[in-house]
C-alpha cells in the first residue's frame, strides 16, 4: 500500500538512471542517514558508540571491498585481513612520516598502499580460477602477515612490535589516540564509509562495474565481447584492496587504538568472507546487514543469558557463542544461500502488494 | 648478495651433508603430515566436489577426542575405538544435517559450510575438553618414543626419532589400505563412480548419500591417524588447524582430485619449506616457514594451472 512505484513516471535520462528511482526507497535512505547522522550520536551511549557502531561502520566497508571482488568480480579471495594490515600499516607510517597532514587524508591516501598490493596477488588471478585462486590469497595473507612482523621500519622500530596510534585532530577535535571521544571518532567513520559507500555503488553501476559482472559471470564470453580480463580483474582487485585497505586503516585508528600484526590474521579474513555472504554477494546492502549480524551476534548472545539472569562463565560463553554462530551460520545457507539481501528483496516484493497479495 | 641467495645455502649443504639430510628429514616427516591432512581432504574433494575446510579442525577434534577420553579415565584402545565411532557419528551427523541440505549448491556455499562446521567444532572442542594444550597418549597406545642415531661418513650425525619412523610407516599403510579400499572392493568402486559422475552414479543405484558418510567417516579415521601423529610430535592443540592449513598448497600441487598426487605434493611442500626455512630464511629474517609452501604452490600454479596430477579442464562458452 505504502511501498508502490505506480504514478511514478520517469520524465527524463537523470530520472530513470539515478541510484533510487522509487521515492518511497529514497525517504528511506533518508530517514536512515538522518537516524545514522542526527539521531544515533546523540542518544547512544558510550559502549554502543565504540564497542558496535564504529565497528560495524568499518567492517561492513571491508564487506563492501571483498563483495566487490568476490561478489561483483568473482574472485575469491582469503586475504582480506592482510590487505586490511596493508592499508593500517600505511596509514600508520603516514601519520608519522607527515603528523601535520589531516588523518583522513592519510587514511584516504593508505588505502592506494593496499591497492597496489593487492594488485600484485591479483596477478595470479589471471590465470588461475576459483578455488585455486582461493589458495593464493593465502599466501598474500601469511606473507604480509610475515612482513608485520618481520619488518620493523612498519612499526618504526618499537620494541613492542604493535602500532600506537597518535593521537590526531580533525579541526581542533581530537579523533584518534586514547583521548578522543566517541562521538567524533564516530562522525569521521561515518563520513568516510558514506563517501566511498556513495562512490563504489556509482562505480559498480558504471562500464567497470559491468565489466566486472562479465567477468564473473562468464570470463571467456567476456574476452570475446571485448572486455580486457587483465584489466578488469587488476581493477577489481585495486578497487576491492582499496576500499579493505581504508577499512583496516580506520579499524586501527578509530576502533582499536593499538594494534599487533595478529589483529589482521586469518580469522578477520574469513570473518569478513562470511560477513560478504551472509549478506548476499553482489549486494552492497547486503554487506551492512552481514556486517551487523556477524558483528552484533556475538556481542548479544554474550550479553544474554546474564541479563536474564543465567549465570555464565566467560570462556563457556565463548566456546558457546563459537558453536551458536557456526550452526548458524550452517542454518543460514542452508534456508538462504543468497544472503540477507535476498530476504531484504523478498520482503520488498511482499511489501509491494501489501495488504492485498491477490489483487 | 647474488652470492649469498645462489651460492652460499649450496655450499653449506655440501659442507655438512649430515645437517643436510637431518634436515631432509625433518621435512619428509612433515610433508608425510601434510600429506595425511591433504589425504582427508582430496577424499572428500573426490566424493562430493566440497572442498573441506574443516579437514584441519577434524584432525585436532579428533586429536582432542582421543586425549580427552582418555584423561577421563578409559583404557588407551578402548579410548581409540571410542575416539573412532566419534568420527562416525560426526560423519553421519555432517551428511544429514550439512551435505544433504546444500546439494547442488555452488561451490563457495559448501565451502562456507564447512568454515562454519569449523567454529562449531572449535567451540564445541574447547566446551567439551577445555581450550589448552594436552599431550597425546605416545606411549599408552604403544608407539614407539625413542631415537636411532646413524652414522654418515665421519663424525656424520643423523637422528631418527622412532615416533617419526612410525609416522611414516603409518602413513604408507593406510595410503596403501585406501588404495585397496578403492580399487578392489564394492563400496571403493562405488566411491569412484560417484567421484567420476553422480548423476550417471545415482542411475545405477549408488546412494550418495551413504556414500558421502563413509567418505566423511573416512576422512575422520584419516584425521584421527594425522591428531595421533601430529600431536606426538608437539602437543594436541588448536594451534594444529593454521598448520592444518598447509595442506591447501599441498593439494594445489598435487591436484585437488589425486590421491597420489597429495603425497607427493606433501613431501615437495614439507622437504621444500624446511630447506628454505634453513638454508634461506636466515637472509630474509627467519620465520618464512609460514609462507614459503603457499608461495612455492603460487608460482607453481602460474605453469601447471590443474597440479601435479590434477585433471585438465577444458572450459566451452
Amino acid at each position: 500500500m505504502f511501498y508502490r512505484e505506480a504514478g511514478q513516471f520517469k520524465t527524463s535520462y537523470e530520472a530513470d538512471q539515478q541510484v533510487f528511482p522509487i521515492l518511497q526507497d529514497r525517504i528511506g535512505v533518508a530517514i536512515i542517514l538522518g537516524v545514522a547522522i542526527f539521531i544515533v550520536p546523540f542518544v547512544a551511549n558510550d559502549f554502543f558508540l565504540s564497542a558496535i557502531a564504529i565497528p560495524f561502520l568499518i567492517l561492513a566497508l571491508a564487506t563492501i571491498g571483498l563483495n566487490v571482488l568476490t561478489g561483483y568480480a568473482g574472485q575469491l579471495s582469503l586475504g582480506t585481513g592482510g590487505f586490511m594490515g596493508v592499508g593500517a600499516y600505511a596509514c600508520y607510517k603516514l601519520t608519522t612520516l607527515f603528523p601535520d597532514v589531516s588523518i583522513v587524508v592519510h587514511i584516504l591516501l593508505s588505502g592506494f598502499a593496499a591497492a597496489a598490493v593487492g594488485m600484485v596477488f591479483g596477478l595470479p588471478s589471471l590465470r588461475i580460477k576459483g578455488l585455486y585462486l582461493a589458495v593464493t590469497t593465502l599466501a598474500a595473507q601469511f606473507f604480509l602477515e610475515w612482513c608485520f612482523i618481520r619488518i620493523p621500519w612498519l612499526y618504526n622500530y618499537n620494541a613492542s612490535g604493535a602500532i600506537e596510534v597518535p593521537g590526531r585532530q580533525i579541526l581542533g577535535t581530537m579523533v584518534t589516540g586514547a583521548s578522543a571521544g566517541s562521538v567524533p571518532r564516530y562522525f569521521t567513520v561515518l563520513a568516510i564509509v558514506i563517501l566511498l559507500t556513495v562512490l563504489v555503488k556509482n562505480l559498480l553501476r558504471g562500464r567497470i562495474g559491468r565489466q566486472w559482472m562479465m567477468i564473473r559471470d562468464m570470463d571467456i564470453a567476456a574476452e570475446l565481447m571485448g572486455v580486457r580480463p587483465l584489466y578488469a580483474k587488476l581493477s577489481a582487485f585495486a578497487v576491492s584492496s582499496y576500499l579493505c585497505g581504508v577499512a583496516g586503516a580506520m579499524f586501527v585508528f578509530f576502533y582499536l587504538g593499538a594494534a599487533e600484526p595478529s589483529a589482521f590474521s586469518i580469522t578477520l579474513s574469513f570473518q569478513i568472507l562470511f560477513m560478504a555472504i551472509l549478506g548476499g554477494l553482489g549486494s552492497l546492502v547486503g554487506c551492512f546487514f552481514g556486517a551487523a549480524f556477524i558483528w552484533a551476534l556475538p556481542i548479544i548472545l554474550r550479553a544474554g543469558p546474564p541479563m536474564i539472569g543465567i549465570p555464565i562463565a566467560a570462556e563457556t560463553a565463548f566456546h558457546i557463542t563459537s558453536m551458536i554462530i557456526g550452526a548458524l551460520i550452517v542454518t543460514f545457507l542452508i534456508l538462504e544461500p543468497h544472503g540477507l539481501a535476498r530476504l531484504w528483496q523478498i520482503g520488498k516484493e511482499k511489501l509491494r502488494v501489501w495488504p492485498f497479495p491477490y489483487a | 648478495m647474488l652470492h649469498q641467495i645462489f651460492v652460499d645455502p649450496f655450499l653449506q649443504m655440501a659442507d655438512m651433508p649430515d645437517f643436510l639430510l637431518q634436515v631432509i628429514w625433518e621435512g619428509f616427516v612433515a610433508g608425510v603430515l601434510y600429506a595425511l591432512i591433504a589425504l582427508g581432504f582430496v577424499l572428500i574433494f573426490k566424493a562430493s566436489g566440497v572442498f573441506n575446510f574443516a579437514q584441519g579442525i577434524m584432525v585436532v577434534f579428533a586429536g582432542l577426542t582421543l586425549v580427552g577420553l582418555h584423561e577421563a579415565g578409559v583404557p588407551a584402545y578402548l579410548a581409540l575405538a571410542l575416539a573412532i565411532s566419534v568420527m562416525a557419528l560426526l560423519a553421519i551427523a555432517v551428511e544429514r544435517f550439512v551435505m544433504r541440505p546444500l546439494v547442488n549448491q555452488p561451490d563457495i556455499i559448501l565451502l562456507m559450510s564447512t568454515i562454519g562446521m569449523t567454529y562449531f567444532l572449535i567451540g564445541l572442542g574447547e566446551f567439551v575438553f577445555g581450550g589448552e594444550p594436552k599431550k597425546m597418549i605416545t606411549r599408552e597406545l604403544g608407539l614407539p618414543t625413542g631415537s636411532t642415531e646413524i652414522e654418515i661418513g665421519e663424525q656424520g650425525l643423523v637422528i631418527l626419532q622412532h615416533i617419526d619412523i612410525a609416522a611414516a610407516v603409518i602413513a604408507i599403510i593406510m595410503v596403501s589400505a585406501l588404495a585397496l579400499f578403492f580399487n578392489k572392493t564394492r563400496i571403493g568402486r562405488a566411491l569412484r563412480a560417484v567421484a567420476d559422475d553422480h548423476q550417471a552414479a545415482q542411475s545405477v543405484g549408488i546412494s550418495l548419500n551413504q556414500i558421502w558418510a563413509i567418505v566423511w567417516f573416512a576422512a575422520g579415521i584419516v584425521a584421527l591417524a594425522t591428531g595421533i601423529m601430529w600431536g606426538a610430535r608437539s602437543d594436541v592443540s588448536f594451534a594444529l588447524e593454521i598448520v592444518a592449513l598447509k595442506a591447501l598448497p599441498v593439494l594445489i600441487l598435487g591436484g585437488f582430485t589425486s590421491i597420489p598426487g597429495a603425497i607427493v605434493g606433501g613431501l615437495i611442500i614439507g622437504i621444500g619449506e624446511k630447506i628454505g626455512e634453513i638454508y634461506w630464511g636466515p637472509l630474509v629474517g627467519g620465520g618464512i616457514e609460514s609462507w614459503l609452501a603457499y608461495m612455492i604452490a603460487l608460482i607453481f600454479l602460474l605453469f601447471r594451472p590443474q597440479g601435479l596430477f590434477g585433471e585438465r579442464i577444458i572450459e566451452r562458452v
